[in-house]
C-alpha cells in the first residue's frame, strides 16, 4: 500500500514539476504580458494542482489531506481572478505599461 | 521519498528564480505584477513540498497564508497602478 | 551535500539577488514589488530555519501589509514631489553605509555566539506543559514574557495615533484617505465578495490554532486587516470616519482585556500578568481572540492613513 502511494506522489508530483518548467519556459519565450500572463497562470496553477494531487497520499490524515485541497482550491481561484485583474491594467496601460 | 520531495521543491524553486529573473529584468510595470502570479503558485508549491518532506504539517499553514497575501499583493499592485494612471490623467488635464 | 542544504543554498543566493535587485530599481513602484517578494521568500526561509510562527508572520505582514503600506507611502511621495526625484549622492551613500554597518554588526553578532550559548529554551519546554498550552511560542508570548506583548500592543495603538496625527487639523477625526480601485470593477468586486469569508475563517483558524501549533493572534489579525482593506478597497464597504465610537472601542478592545486581566492576576495570582492555576488557557485563548480584532482593526487603519476628508454633514 505505502509503495503504492509512494508511487503515485512521485508521478504526480513529477508530473506537476513539468508544468512548473512549462510555464517558466512559456514566461521567458512568449512575446506579449497577456501571452505571458497566460502561461503562467494556467500552467502554474495546474502544476500546483498535481502537486497537491501528488502530496494527497503523503497527507496526515483526512484533515491534513482537506487542507492541501482547500489551498489548491484557494490558489486557483484568487489566482483566476487576479489575473482577470491585471489583464485589465494591461488593458488601460498597453502592453508597455 | 524525503529526498525526491526536496529534490522537486529544489526544481520548482529553480523555476521561480528563472522567473523571477525574467520578470524583474522588464522594465513595463504590468510585468511586474505578474511576481504576485508566481509566488502564489511556486512559492506555495515549495512549501508544501517542503511540509510533506520534513514531514511537518504547520508549514502547511505557512502556505494557506502565503496564498492569500499573494492574491492580496496583487490587488495592491493592481490598485497602485489605476491610481497612478489616473492621476496622470488628473494632472495632464490640469486638475 | 544533502539536497536539502542546496536547496537552502540556492534559496540564500536568491533571497540576497531579489534584495540586490530591489536596490537597484530606480522605480519605487517596482521597488516596492521587490521588496514584497523578498518579505514572500523570507516566509520560505524562515520556515527553513524552523521558525514557522515568524514565517507565518512574514508571509502575512512582509508579503501582505508592508507592501500595501509601502505602496500608499511612493503614492503620497509622487504627489507631493511630482515626480520619482532621487535623493542626493551624499545621503544615498550615508544611507548605505549605515545598512551595511548594521548588516556586519548583526552578521557579527549572530555568527561569533559565546561558548556556552545562554538559552532558556529547555526551562520553557519542561514547563510549558503547565500552562496547558503546546505552543511554545505562545508560552513565551503570553506566559513568561506577557509584559512584552501587552506593551508591543499598545505600542501598536501609539504607532496608530502617530499616523493620524499627520492630518491637518481641519480634518481630524475625519475619514482616511485610502485610495480605492478607481475604475467600477466587477472582478475586484467579486474577488472581495470570495475572499473575505475564507479570509474570517482562516483568521479564526489561526488565532485558535496558535495555542498548540504555529500561529496566533498576530497572524490572525493581520489577515483580517487584508480582507477589510480588501472590501474597503473595491468599494464594497466605505471607509469608516476614524472618530467612530464602534472603531476605536475595537482598537483598544485587545490590550484593555489583556491590561485588565493582567490587573486581576495581581489578585488571583498574586503578580500582575500572572494566571491562576488552571485557567491559564482559557484566559490566554480569551485575551488572544481580543488581540485578533483589535490587532486586525489597528493594522487596517495603519494602512489606509490619516484622514484626508471630513464627513459630510
Amino acid at each position: 500500500m505505502k509503495l503504492a502511494f509512494d508511487i503515485l506522489t512521485i508521478f504526480f508530483v513529477s508530473a506537476g514539476a513539468l508544468f512548473f518548467l512549462a510555464g517558466t519556459v512559456g514566461l521567458i519565450r512568449f512575446p506579449d504580458p497577456l501571452t505571458r500572463l497566460h502561461a503562467l497562470t494556467k500552467v502554474d496553477n495546474l502544476g500546483l494542482g498535481l502537486v497537491v494531487l501528488g502530496l494527497l497520499p503523503q497527507a496526515t490524515g483526512l484533515f491534513g489531506a482537506l487542507k492541501l485541497v482547500a489551498i489548491w482550491l484557494l490558489v486557483q481561484l484568487s489566482g483566476a481572478i487576479v489575473t482577470q485583474l491585471i489583464a485589465g491594467t494591461v488593458r488601460h496601460h498597453g502592453p508597455h505599461g | 521519498m524525503t529526498s525526491f520531495l526536496v529534490a522537486a521543491a529544489a526544481f520548482v524553486l529553480t523555476m521561480v528564480t528563472l522567473g523571477l529573473f525574467v520578470i524583474l529584468r522588464r522594465w513595463a510595470e504590468v510585468d511586474h505584477m505578474m511576481v504576485a502570479q508566481l509566488l502564489g503558485t511556486g512559492g506555495v508549491a515549495i512549501l508544501l513540498l517542503l511540509a510533506a518532506a520534513t514531514e511537518a504539517p504547520p508549514i502547511v499553514d505557512v502556505a494557506l497564508l502565503l496564498a492569500l497575501f499573494a492574491a492580496f499583493a496583487a490587488v495592491a499592485f493592481v490598485r497602485s497602478a489605476s491610481s497612478s494612471e489616473q492621476e496622470v490623467r488628473e494632472t495632464a488635464s490640469g486638475g | 551535500m544533502t539536497i536539502l542544504s542546496a536547496f537552502d543554498i540556492g534559496l540564500v543566493v536568491l533571497i540576497l539577488a531579489v534584495g540586490a535587485a530591489t536596490i537597484a530599481k530606480r522605480d519605487a513602484f517596482a521597488a516596492v514589488i521587490g521588496y514584497v517578494v523578498y518579505g514572500l521568500l523570507l516566509a520560505i526561509a524562515w520556515v527553513r530555519l524552523s521558525a514557522v510562527d515568524v514565517a507565518l508572520t512574514e508571509a502575512a505582514i512582509g508579503g501582505g501589509m508592508t507592501g500595501m503600506l509601502l505602496l500608499g507611502a511612493v503614492a503620497r511621495l509622487r504627489l507631493a514631489k511630482g515626480s520619482d526625484a532621487r535623493p542626493s549622492f551624499p545621503v544615498r551613500f550615508a544611507a548605505a553605509a549605515l545598512s551595511a554597518l548594521v548588516a556586519a554588526g548583526l552578521a557579527i553578532a549572530v555568527l561569533s555566539p559565546p561558548e556556552a550559548i545562554p538559552t532558556l529554551a529547555p526551562m520553557v519546554m519542561e514547563n510549558l506543559a503547565q500552562s496547558g498550552l503546546g505552543n511554545p511560542v505562545a508560552g513565551v508570548l503570553f506566559v513568561y514574557r506577557a509584559l512584552d506583548t501587552l506593551l508591543e500592543k499598545v505600542v501598536l495603538i501609539l504607532a496608530l495615533v502617530g499616523v493620524w496625527s499627520l492630518a491637518p487639523d481641519s480634518v481630524w477625526g475625519g475619514i482616511p484617505g485610502l485610495r480605492v480601485y478607481a475604475p467600477p470593477s466587477s472582478t475586484l468586486t467579486f474577488l472581495a465578495q470570495l475572499l473575505p469569508p475564507v479570509g474570517i475563517v482562516v483568521a479564526i483558524y489561526m488565532c485558535w490554532i496558535g495555542a498548540k501549533e504555529p500561529g496566533g493572534a498576530f497572524q490572525g489579525g493581520t489577515v483580517l486587516a487584508a480582507m477589510w482593506l480588501l472590501v474597503m478597497i473595491a468599494g464594497l464597504k466605505s471607509v469608516p470616519s476614524i472618530s467612530q465610537r464602534w472603531l476605536r472601542l475595537l482598537v483598544v478592545v485587545g490590550p484593555v482585556i489583556f491590561l485588565a486581566i493582567g490587573i486581576s492576576g495581581m489578585v488571583l495570582a498574586n503578580a500582575f500578568l500572572a494566571y491562576p492555576p488552571g485557567y491559564a488557557k482559557p484566559l490566554i485563548v480569551a485575551v488572544e481572540f481580543a488581540l485578533t480584532l483589535s490587532i486586525g482593526v489597528a493594522l487596517g487603519l495603519l494602512a489606509a492613513g490619516p484622514p484626508e476628508r471630513v464627513q459630510p454633514q
